[in-house]
C-alpha cells in the first residue's frame, strides 16, 4: 500500500504546487494588465490615497484645484475640491471618485499623482512607500493670470464664446476662457454631471456644452480675420505689395454671381481704388475675393498650413480636447491637397474666411502671435512650472519655436496693416490710450439668415514690442460685428494684462 | 528531544509570529483598532498550549509538526479576519475554542484505540448521507449563494457537509480495508454498497448545488479506492465518469453551466444577459464579479504585497469590493496583503501539512489506519486545491472554505477533528 500512498501524496503535493505557479502568474505576469482594467476599483481607491498635487494660477496664490482630507475606515483619502469654482474650468478639468477626468487633471495625472518618470519624483515616492507615509503629488503652476482670466469669463458671461491671450514671444497662455463654464465641484454630486449638462444655452439653437473648451475645440468660420492669412500668402510670394492697388466695385463676381461686401465695413458701400493696406483696414471682401481667385485655394491653404492649420495645436490639455483648423466637409477635416478636391473649394470666399473654413480661437491667437513675433510661431503652453512637494522645480516653461510661419518682412507689413485696422478701420473699439494696438475684426456668417454672426477679434499689443497676442470670439450675435462685440472685450483684456505682461 | 517538546518549541515560534501579525495589523490600522487586539495573540497562545497539553497526555508520540502548522494556519486566518472585520474575529476566535475542544474530546475519547471506529463504518456512511441531507429538510436548511448547505440550530449557522466529509472518509477507510481484496477483482457485486453510498452522496451534492464538495468527495473516493486496490483503471474510469458527468451537468444544470462560463470567460467586451439584475451587463459586472474582483485583489499584491492591514478591500465609500472575502475568498485578501512571497510561504505550509499527513499514513501499520490518514490528508489537500484553484482560475470556482484559514465555524471544528485523527494514527504508529 505504501507505494500507492506515496503516489497519491505526490499528486496532492503537485496540486498545491500548481497553486503556487498559478498565483505567481497572477501576481507577476498578469498583474500590470489587471491593474489597467477599467473596473479595477483597487486602482481607483489607490489614486485617492495619494495627496494629489495642487493646481495654482500664475501668481502662485489662486488655487484652482486642491484636496480635502477624509478619513474612512482608518484610511486617509484625498478628494478633489476646486476653490475657484468656474475659473478656467475647462482648462483645469476635474478628477472624480469614479475615476473620470478631464482637462489638465487628466493629461497631467502622472505629475499630479507623482507617477511621472522624473528621477527625483521616483526617489521621493519610493522613500514615501518605504516609510509608509502618504505619497504627495507634484504641484502645477499655470501661466494663467487669474485676474484677466476672471475678467474674460465675466465679459463672456451670458454668451457662447471664447478668449485666448498669450505671450507671442514665449507661448505662455495668460487667458483661456470658454463660456459657458461649469463648477467642477458639482461633478462629485450625484446628479452633478446631469446638472452641468442641463445648463441653459445662451446661444440657441447651439447647445450650452459647458464641458467643451471652446478655445481649443470650438470650430468657427474665421470670417475676415482669415484675411490675415490671405494677405500673408499674397505678400510672401511677392505677387503683391502693401501698395498694390485694386478697384473695389462693391462686389466680386464668383461663378457669374455677385458677392457683395460685408456690412461691417467702416466706409462706403464701394471704395473705388484702394491699396492692400486699405482693403485690409476696411476689410473689403471684394478685394480679397479677387486676390483669392488670383492666388487659388491651393496657395491660400498652403499658407494656412504654415501657420499651423491642419494640425492639432500643441498644448498640455488632452489631445482630444483640441481640434485642428482647416476646411471641414460633412463635419470632417477636409484637405483638398490629398484628395485633389480643389473643385469643392471656392477660393474667392475662402480668401475672406468663409466657405467651409473653420478655426479654433487658439489657432487664430497663434496667427496673431506669429505676426507679432516676426513671423515666428511659438508653442502655446499653459504650465509655467511643475514643482515637487519638496519645492524643487521638476519642469519649467521653455519657450519653444514651432515654425517660421511667414517671412519677417511679411510679418512687418501685416503688423502695419493690423495697426491701421485699430487706428482708423473696423477695429477702433480696441484702441487703448498710450498703447499702439494691432488687430483684425471678423464677422462670420453662421447661416444664410444674414443677421446672426460669430464676432471675432484677433490682436496684439503693444505693436512696437508685443507682449500680448490673442483672439476673442462671441457666437451667434444678432447683427453682432467683430469690431463692436469682440474688439471691446479684447481691449479690456489687454488693459488688464498690459502693465504686468512685460515681467512674465 | 521528545516529539512533544519539539512541538512546544514550534508552538512558541507560532505564538511569536501571531503576535507579530496582530502587531502589524495594529500599527497599520491603529486609527480603527486599539491595543486590545494584541490580547488576541496571547489568548491564542494559551489556547494552543491547552491543545498541546492534551496531546502530551493522550498522544505523546504523535507527529510534532501537525499541531503547530494548524496553529500557524488558524493564526494567519484569524489575523486576516481581524483585519477585515474585528467583530468577526471574535466569533472566529470562539469557534477556534470550540474546535480545540472538539480536538481534545476526540483525542481523549479515542486515546486507547481509535480503530473501534472501523466497526461502526456503515453508521458513518449513513451518517455522512444524513448530514448532507439535513439542509434539504424544510425549516432547518437555508440557501446561501444558490447552494443549500446550511442549517440553523438555535442562533447558529452550521454547514453539516464539513463533518460529513470526515464521516465519509472513516466509512471509506473501514469499508475499503475490509473489501480491498475482493474489490481488486473488479466484480460488480462487491462494488455494490460502495457505489450506492457514492451515488447517494453525489446525488445529494448535485441536488444542493454544492459542486465544490462534489468534486472534493469524488477525489477522496478515487484516491482511497486506488490506494486500497492498486487498480489504476478504477482511477481512469472514475475520472472519465466525472468528466462525462461534468459535461452533462454543464449542459443540463444552469448553475453548473454558469460556473463554467465564468471560469472560461470572466471578462466580456460586450454586454450579456445578467440573471441577477435582469438587464444586459458586462459579465465582469455581473456573474463573474466576485472572481474578477478577487483576481484584482491578488494582482494588487504583486511580489511583496501591500503589508498586513494595508490592502484595499473597500471603495472610498466603504463598500466591500469582494463579497464573502472572509470565507471563500480569504486567499485573495491574504495574497494582496502578503504578496507572492507571503502567499507562496502559506501554500508551502499547506504542502508541509500534506507531506506530514502522508508520512503518518506511510508509517501506520494497518490498512484502516493507512487509509484513514491518507484519506484525511488527501481531503485536506484537495479542498485547498478546489478553493484556491477556483480563485486562481485553474478550475471553475466553487464556494468551499480554505482549511483552518477561512472564516466559518463548521469548517474549523471539522478540520480540528481531522487533525485529531491524524495525531491518533501517528501516535499509534510511532508507539509500536
Amino acid at each position: 500500500m505504501n507505494r500507492r500512498i506515496s503516489q497519491v501524496a505526490l499528486v496532492a503535493l503537485v496540486l498545491i504546487a500548481a497553486l503556487i505557479v498559478a498565483t505567481t502568474y497572477w501576481q507577476t505576469w498578469a498583474s500590470a494588465g489587471l491593474a489597467a482594467q477599467q473596473d479595477n476599483e483597487i486602482q481607483r481607491v489607490a489614486q485617492f490615497s495619494i495627496d494629489r498635487g495642487l493646481i495654482v494660477a500664475s501668481n502662485g496664490k489662486t488655487v484652482l484645484a486642491a484636496n480635502v482630507k477624509k478619513k474612512i475606515d482608518g484610511q486617509t483619502y484625498y478628494f478633489r475640491t476646486y476653490p475657484s469654482h468656474e475659473l478656467a474650468s475647462q482648462v483645469v478639468g476635474y478628477s472624480t471618485q469614479s475615476r473620470s477626468r478631464a482637462g489638465l487633471e487628466r493629461s497631467q495625472n502622472s505629475y499630479l499623482t507623482a507617477s511621472n518618470a522624473d528621477i527625483g519624483t521616483i526617489l521621493d515616492t519610493v522613500g514615501d512607500r518605504l516609510k509608509g507615509t502618504t505619497i504627495k503629488g507634484n504641484n502645477l503652476e499655470l501661466t494663467i493670470r487669474p485676474g484677466a482670466q476672471w475678467l474674460a469669463e465675466k465679459l463672456l458671461r451670458g454668451t457662447c464664446g471664447a478668449a485666448v491671450v498669450m505671450n507671442p514671444k514665449t507661448g505662455a497662455v495668460y487667458v483661456m476662457a470658454s463660456s459657458p463654464g461649469f463648477d467642477p465641484n458639482l461633478m462629485e454630486q450625484s446628479d452633478g454631471y446631469a446638472k452641468i449638462q442641463r445648463t441653459t444655452s445662451p446661444c440657441p439653437p447651439e447647445t450650452a456644452a459647458p464641458f467643451l473648451n471652446r478655445a481649443t475645440q470650438g470650430l468657427y468660420p474665421p470670417g475676415s480675420t482669415f484675411k490675415t492669412i490671405t494677405a500673408a500668402a499674397a505678400l510672401d510670394d511677392g505677387v503683391y505689395t502693401p501698395e498694390s492697388t485694386f478697384d473695389d466695385p462693391g462686389y466680386c463676381t464668383e461663378y457669374g454671381k455677385q458677392v457683395h461686401n460685408a456690412l461691417d465695413q467702416s466706409g462706403p458701400e464701394a471704395f473705388g481704388v484702394v491699396n492692400l493696406v486699405e482693403a485690409y483696414q476696411h476689410s473689403i471682401n471684394a478685394v480679397f475675393c479677387n486676390i483669392g481667385q488670383k492666388l487659388g485655394a491651393k496657395r491660400i491653404l498652403q499658407e494656412a498650413k504654415k501657420f499651423g492649420f491642419y494640425s492639432v495645436p500643441p498644448l498640455e490639455t488632452p489631445s482630444d480636447a483640441r481640434s485642428a483648423s482647416g476646411l471641414y466637409l460633412n463635419g470632417k477635416l477636409f484637405d483638398p491637397s490629398t484628395t485633389n478636391g480643389y473643385s469643392k473649394v471656392d477660393p474667392g470666399r475662402l480668401a475672406f474666411g468663409q466657405d467651409k473654413m473653420l478655426t479654433t480661437p487658439l489657432q487664430m491667437a497663434m496667427v496673431a502671435a506669429a505676426v507679432a513675433n516676426h513671423g515666428v510661431e511659438m508653442r502655446p503652453t499653459l504650465i509655467k512650472e511643475v514643482v515637487s512637494p519638496g519645492g524643487s522645480v521638476i519642469k519649467r516653461l521653455h519657450p519653444h519655436v514651432l515654425r517660421q510661419a511667414t517671412k519677417p518682412s511679411t510679418a512687418a507689413a501685416l503688423k502695419n496693416m493690423m495697426v491701421e485696422v485699430v487706428q482708423a478701420g473696423t477695429g477702433t473699439a480696441a484702441q487703448i490710450p498710450g498703447v499702439v494696438v494691432a488687430g483684425k475684426t471678423g464677422t462670420a456668417e453662421t447661416c444664410s439668415c444674414n443677421t446672426v454672426y460669430d464676432a471675432w477679434f484677433i490682436f496684439f499689443a503693444p505693436a512696437q514690442d508685443p507682449t500680448l497676442a490673442g483672439a476673442v470670439v462671441v457666437e451667434r450675435q444678432n447683427d453682432g460685428f467683430g469690431g463692436a462685440v469682440a474688439a471691446p472685450i479684447a481691449r479690456q483684456l489687454m488693459q488688464a494684462l498690459l502693465p504686468a505682461a512685460s515681467n512674465g | 528531544m521528545t516529539a512533544r517538546n519539539r512541538e512546544l518549541g514550534y508552538l512558541i515560534a507560532v505564538g511569536l509570529l501571531t503576535g507579530l501579525g496582530f502587531a502589524s495589523v495594529y500599527i497599520a490600522r491603529q486609527a480603527v483598532i486599539g491595543w486590545g487586539s494584541l490580547t488576541y495573540a496571547a489568548f491564542f497562545m494559551a489556547l494552543y498550549l491547552v491543545a498541546h497539553f492534551v496531546a502530551r497526555a493522550t498522544v505523546p508520540n504523535a507527529d510534532p509538526y501537525l499541531l503547530p502548522i494548524t496553529g500557524l494556519l488558524t493564526a494567519i486566518g484569524l489575523t486576516e479576519i481581524y483585519r477585515l472585520g474585528p467583530s468577526d474575529a471574535f466569533k472566529q476566535g470562539l469557534w477556534v475554542v470550540i474546535g480545540v475542544a472538539a480536538f481534545a474530546l476526540t483525542l481523549i475519547a479515542l486515546r486507547r484505540d481509535y480503530r473501534v471506529l472501523e466497526s461502526y463504518k456503515y453508521l458513518f456512511g449513513v451518517g455522512a448521507i444524513a448530514l448532507l441531507f439535513l439542509p434539504r429538510l424544510p425549516g432547518l436548511g437555508e440557501t446561501i449563494n444558490g447552494a443549500r448547505l446550511w442549517i440553523h440550530v438555535g442562533g447558529l449557522q452550521l454547514q453539516p457537509g464539513e463533518l460529513a466529509k470526515i464521516c465519509l472518509i472513516v466509512f471509506l477507510a473501514g469499508y475499503l480495508r475490509e473489501k480491498r481484496e475482493v474489490l481488486a477483482q473488479g466484480r460488480l457485486k462487491d462494488l455494490g454498497p460502495l457505489l450506492a453510498i457514492w451515488a447517494a452522496t453525489m446525488l445529494v451534492l448535485v441536488a444542493t448545488n454544492d459542486l465544490g464538495s462534489a468534486l472534493l468527495y469524488f477525489g477522496i473516493f478515487i484516491a482511497m479506492l486506488y490506494i486500497a486496490t492498486a487498480r489504476l483503471w478504477y482511477v481512469g474510469v472514475g475520472v472519465g465518469l466525472f468528466l462525462a458527468g461534468g459535461i452533462v451537468a454543464d449542459r443540463e444544470i444552469p448553475h453548473v453551466a454558469e460556473r463554467v462560463t465564468n471560469w472560461l470567460h470572466p471578462w466580456t467586451t460586450h454586454t450579456v444577459y445578467c440573471p441577477s439584475s435582469g438587464t444586459m451587463e458586462l459579465r465582469q459586472d455581473c456573474q463573474s464579479y466576485q472572481l474578477v474582483k478577487s483576481l484584482y485583489s491578488i494582482a494588487n499584491g504583486g511580489f511583496g504585497g501591500t503589508g498586513l492591514g494595508k490592502g484595499t478591500f473597500t471603495t472610498t465609500g466603504g463598500t466591500p469590493l469582494i463579497p464573502d472575502v472572509k470565507t471563500d475568498f480569504i486567499f485573495s485578501a491574504l495574497a494582496q496583503e502578503l504578496g507572492l512571497v507571503g502567499i507562496s510561504a502559506l501554500l508551502l505550509v499547506f504542502m508541509v501539512f500534506v507531506a506530514r499527513g502522508m508520512k503518518v499514513a506511510l508509517r501506520a501499520d494497518d490498512g484502516f489506519s493507512k487509509l484513514l490518514a491518507a484519506g484525511l490528508t488527501f481531503g485536506f489537500a484537495l479542498q485547498t486545491f478546489t478553493i484556491v484553484g477556483g480563485i486562481d482560475r485553474l478550475i471553475p470556482l466553487t464556494g468551499i472554505t480554505l482549511p483552518f484559514v477561512s472564516y466559518g465555524g463548521s469548517s474549523i471544528v471539522a478540520n480540528f477533528m481531522l487533525l485529531a485523527g491524524l495525531l491518533l494514527v501517528s501516535h499509534r504508529a510511532n508507539s509500536l
